[in-house]
């Protein structure tokens, strides 16, 4: 929108990463996903009479290790409240959350932009909340159907300022923070899961001005509907307005096939969420030392790694940022590159593997070739056991049957020769064959040289080592 | 009249509780008459008083990671009026 | 065995370690008394086929020597503790057919002690009132009748169908759960004693929630002593209530009869409100004199919050109501009326499932939690409630227990209950500030009013003191030498 200069776009967005846990946030039963209809539900999260929470330390740590990861400050102290609203997925009658008083607060996550520069997006919060169940609309006309297995599994709600401003740059924070959350080992990033899902604030202004009425588009389960929905939401405020009229503060959906959105009609009547300490749980608080130990067991996150692999493996940004977008892939390439030219390395996950696994349409984790066994293909062309050339053809063999690359070069016995005495008795055999065309170059159509070499590697199967047959030709036909 | 009959329409919408006029009429002059007596409170001086977070002394209990629960649909829905396919069913819900 | 019903438990417990009665004589007694008094409307569901195997299951287990705290004694249980398989209703029509699968842990304790149930005991509904006319399944009949007035008077409430079948000798004890009063007032109606321990004594899980910051769960029985015996079956820390103390239970019969010998106890002035009747007041004063007289030094206090409490009780109790009953929206257990939309659904579903009483205290509670009221209302009824506690802790500088009235008269006569509800709610005047700090307290009948009526002293020590609570109570047991039995029972 902020493209034309006349409006400008304005995001802010607030993200549900699922807790990765075992259990759940206030009961035994399994936080896995899938299973059939409330086989993972206890007496808690169904909200049958009597049943209190008890709070699961582990959700509570891995929300801290989020929310150091993202630069956040660690409250001591936090509050669990009710959210109180009916629904028939919201068992109890309200969510328990955290309202005034969150686990986390004033984090950051930078950002780079197309241009290169770096954005600082603020976040505001993290708090702890539980999941509520599944509403099935389309499974029966006449009526709705309730699945609590998503009931009561823990999430972390992140909240940022409104610090975006294209559909652009939320898709490049989502994928930011997915990329720290994994690091940390604290979601699993699934979207099409709902591991990750995204509300998004959006409003529009003319530059200069204050903030515009924002509606609010609800779980947005991937970086392509985000992107589509803010675009479209902010597209639609500016029509509205241009047409003279006003938007009205909403909380909208968006329709993937009309790829439009739409307001909410469960959402109609003006919510008073009436939230309030909830007094079956007393204050969160937290041991400073607790929280310490965390922090001193936290992993390299993604934005360190890639300064590193800047540094210490000398590759340019770029190069750096694809690798580390995905741990897997940043570990697969630090195997490969451990005691091997980096450069080199890269290069190789970069556009053989890679090229290889989009093209076979599997991750990493599947790959055929291991990182030990890539570093093996790389050390033969190091140590001149095959060319260049061939080691590409060595590669496909290797994805194709997984072997290691010592094993193919032996069975097919693709070493390279190196034995001038040997390329010597082929250079001889060929010029005894072409006794004219060796004549012609002595003659001055010296360009024949390369008919020669070609014939030569061609009689030795492509295995004599091509420095060698031009020195040997040299010294043969201007002798 | 502090609860008037469009507060009482207001709040029991908010509490899902239908209400007839003539029971808003009524609630309304009760629920006015206990906020009022409610109201002595404002006497009370709590400035720099902490609003009362636990009753008894006590640090918040926690569980470790395991799973312990579940695994009884059967259970979960045996009490409810209406189910299908190990759901719970309610009246259709448009977004 | 008709005189089986007028045995304590303690008696029993000792007939029955003698071998001289058996479990399935005492609670065929019992049996036998609910089906006479009936007519009391007590019992919400009775389940004589579970206590007859319960009280086999019992006399084999003390064959083969093994007795828990409460091996063999039938009990009656109220109608808000969840009951695996059997019908649990709170006294509300909302909770229509709901069979929980699960036990509460306090009756589950309960049963590992050897109790043995005898039903489900009436209550108003969801535990809101004190007199017993709000249950969905109709008044409870207080056992006791003024001299010369035929009309039936209310056991109090909420536990008041618990206090009835104790005092009409249907059960030799009976677990009851006190918000605001709900034990210790119906035990003052009903000449029995009734013990609210400190909150986080008893696990809350498997309780259906009123207000869950207050909610405890207590004993009503015949003697002190018995309250004892029942606490110690029904206390102790569980891991899956967040509110439950850790503290070690101790055996609460220990030191039960060492007397009042230099205990210094409270009489707080702010109790002497306005209007006492002076028959309440004088219960106080030889209540005070018993105590002296067994050797305690008496002295006034000054509680200055106390009337602040009732206001604030009813801020707090009812906007964690609103929250606790939401779940109850006809989608998975209970009542549902039908409707095309969900809205209307819930809607019918709660108007038609909720008594007078409860939907007015939800409507509150939601009021006082809304948008731009819950600083005013919420947060300064928790700040006041801070400084109520305040009051009891600079009193326990100074007193080991505290000596007041249980209620300001006895029970009212059951067609004419106090006309609106805030002079309802004054019944609680005495037994609401304990409540809202936390503390153990105790009803002990003390004596009668004009009309022959029971009346109750109530007495309040430190948090998680409930020995001392008990010893005290048990002196003016011994003083006051009442042993209160309806006509007729
Ligand atoms: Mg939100
Ligand atoms: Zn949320």
């Amino acid at each position: 929108m902020a493209a034309d200069g006349t409006w400008e776009t304005v995001i802010g967005l607030e993200v549900h990463a699922q807790i990765l846990s075992a259990s759940k946030l206030f009961s035994g039963a399994s936080a896995a996903y899938g299973g059939a209809p409330n086989a993972q539900v206890s007496a808690v999260d169904a909200g049958m009479p009597g049943m209190l929470p008890v709070i699961n330390m582990t959700c509570i740590e891995q929300a801290v290790r989020s929310g150091l990861a993202i630069d956040g400050r660690i409250n001591r102290r936090s509050v669990f409240d009710r959210k109180n609203y009916f629904y028939p997925d919201l068992p109890q009658g309200y969510q328990i959350s955290q309202y005034k008083q969150p686990l986390v607060s004033d984090g950051h996550i930078d950002i780079e932009l197309d241009d290169g520069s770096v954005k600082r997006i603020r976040i505001e919060r993290l708090h702890v909340e539980q999941d509520a169940g599944k509403s099935l609309h389309d499974r029966d006309p006449g009526r709705s159907l309730v699945d609590l297995n998503r009931s009561g599994v823990g999430l972390m709600e992140i909240v940022s300022h409104p610090d975006l401003a294209s559909a652009g740059e939320a898709a490049l924070y989502v994928g930011a923070l997915r990329s720290i959350l994994r690091y940390a080992g604290t979601c699993d990033g699934n979207m099409q899961e709902g591991s990750l899902r995204v509300d998004a604030n959006v409003s529009v202004r003319r530059p200069g001005e204050a903030l515009g009425i924002r509606c609010e588009i609800k779980n947005l389960n991937s970086l392509k509907f985000l992107q589509r929905a803010i675009d479209h939401e902010s597209r639609r405020q500016v029509d509205i307005l241009e047409a003279g009229g006003r938007v009205v503060q909403e909380t909208r959906l968006f329709d993937v096939q009309r790829n439009e959105t739409r307001g909410m009609r469960s959402k109609e009547d003006a919510q008073d969420y009436r939230y309030f300490p909830d007094p079956d749980l007393l204050p969160l608080e937290l041991d400073a030392a607790w929280v310490d130990a965390i922090a001193a067991s936290m992993p390299e996150l993604p934005g360190a790694r890639r300064q590193r692999f800047m540094s210490e493996h000398g590759l340019d940004a770029y190069d750096a940022g694809v690798l580390v977008a995905e741990r897997e892939n940043a570990d697969y390439f630090e195997e490969v590159a451990r005691g091997r030219d980096s450069k080199l390395a890269a290069n190789w996950v970069m556009s053989e593997l890679f090229g290889r696994l989009n093209h076979a349409g599997i991750g990493i984790a599947e790959s055929p070739v291991a990182a030990a066994a890539l570093g093996g293909l790389i050390d033969l062309v190091a140590d001149g056991t095959i060319s260049g050339r061939m080691a590409k053809d060595v590669f496909a063999e290797m994805f194709e049957s997984g072997d290691d690359a010592a094993s193919i070069v032996e069975k097919k016995g693709l070493r390279q020769v190196t034995d001038e005495a040997r390329i010597g008795v082929m250079v001889d055999d060929v010029l005894a064959a072409h006794v004219d065309k060796v004549a012609e170059y002595r003659a001055g159509r010296t360009k024949l040289f390369g008919f020669f070499v070609g014939q030569v590697m061609k009689a030795s199967g492509g295995r004599a080592n091509p420095k060698a047959v031009n020195a040997i030709l040299r010294t043969r036909l201007d002798a | 009249m502090k609860f008037d009959k469009d507060t009482v329409a207001r709040v029991a919408r908010l509490a899902r509780i239908a209400t007839t006029d003539e029971e808003r009429e009524r609630l309304s002059r009760e629920l006015s008459a206990i906020l009022e007596w409610i109201d002595a409170l404002s006497e009370v001086d709590t400035d720099g008083v902490a609003p009362m977070t636990s009753v008894a002394a006590m640090a918040l209990k926690s569980r470790g990671d395991a799973v312990t629960d579940g695994g009884m649909a059967g259970n979960i829905t045996a009490n409810a009026p209406a189910s299908a396919g190990g759901c719970f069913v309610v009246p259709k819900v448009v977004e | 065995m008709r005189t089986a019903t007028g045995l304590t438990i303690s008696h029993a417990r000792d007939l029955l370690a003698r071998g001289e009665l058996s479990s399935r004589e005492l609670v065929e007694a019992h049996l036998a008394a609910m089906e006479r008094h009936r007519g009391l409307n007590a019992f919400i569901t009775e389940t004589p086929e579970r206590a007859r195997d319960l009280a086999e299951a019992s006399d084999r287990r003390r064959r083969n020597g093994e007795a828990g705290r409460l091996e063999g004694i039938p009990v009656a249980v109220k109608d808000l503790f969840c009951t695996k398989d059997i019908p649990t209703t709170a006294g509300s029509r909302i909770l229509e057919g709901f069979r929980p699968f699960y036990e509460s842990t306090v009756t589950a304790n309960m049963l590992r002690e050897g109790a043995v149930m005898l039903g489900k005991t009436n209550l108003d509904e969801f535990a809101m009132g004190s007199s017993n006319l709000t249950s969905h399944h109709g008044p409870v009949v207080n056992p006791w009748r003024a001299g010369g007035d035929p009309r039936t008077r209310v056991p109090g409430g909420s536990s008041g169908g618990s206090a009835a079948a104790v005092a009409a000798r249907m059960a030799m004890g009976a677990t009851g759960t006190d918000t605001g009063g709900s034990i210790r007032q119906p035990a003052a109606f009903t000449g029995t004693v009734g013990l609210k321990p400190t909150y986080g004594r008893c696990s809350r899980w498997g309780i259906i929630a009123f207000a869950s910051s207050l909610d405890q769960a207590g004993t009503l029985t015949r003697t002190v002593r018995d309250a004892a015996i029942m606490l110690g079956a029904m206390a102790g820390h569980d891991p899956m209530d967040s509110t439950s103390a850790d503290v070690a239970v101790a055996d609460f019969e220990d030191g039960l009869e060492d007397g009042v010998e230099g205990l210094t106890i409270g009489v707080p002035k702010e109790y002497r409100v306005d209007g006492m009747p002076a028959e309440i007041d004088a219960l106080w004063q030889r209540g005070i004199a018993w105590l002296e007289d067994q050797g305690a030094s008496v002295r006034e206090v000054s509680l200055p919050h106390t009337g602040y409490a009732l206001p604030a009780y009813y801020i707090v109790a009812p906007a964690e109501a609103s929250s606790n009953l939401a779940r109850y929206d006809g989608v998975r257990y209970g009542l549902r009326c039908e409707a095309d939309d969900l809205a209307t659904m819930y809607e019918r579903t709660r108007a038609a499932g909720f008594g007078a009483e409860v939907k007015r205290r939800i409507l509150i509670g939601t009021y006082v939690l809304s948008e731009g009221y819950f600083d005013a209302y919420y947060l300064k009824a928790q700040r006041v409630r801070t400084r109520i506690a305040g009051d009891f802790d600079e009193a326990w500088r100074s007193v080991d227990a505290l000596l007041t009235p249980t209620t300001p008269a006895a029970a009212f006569a059951a067609d004419s209950p106090p006309d609106d509800p805030v002079s309802m709610y004054l019944n609680d005047v005495f037994t609401v500030p304990a409540s809202l700090a936390g503390l153990p307290a105790i009803s002990v009948p003390a004596g009668f009013d004009a009309g022959g009526l029971p009346l109750g002293l109530q007495v309040i020590s430190r948090a998680f003191d409930e020995a001392r609570v008990l010893r005290v109570a048990r002196a003016i047991e011994r003083a006051a030498a009442v042993d209160p039995v309806p006509e007729g029972f």
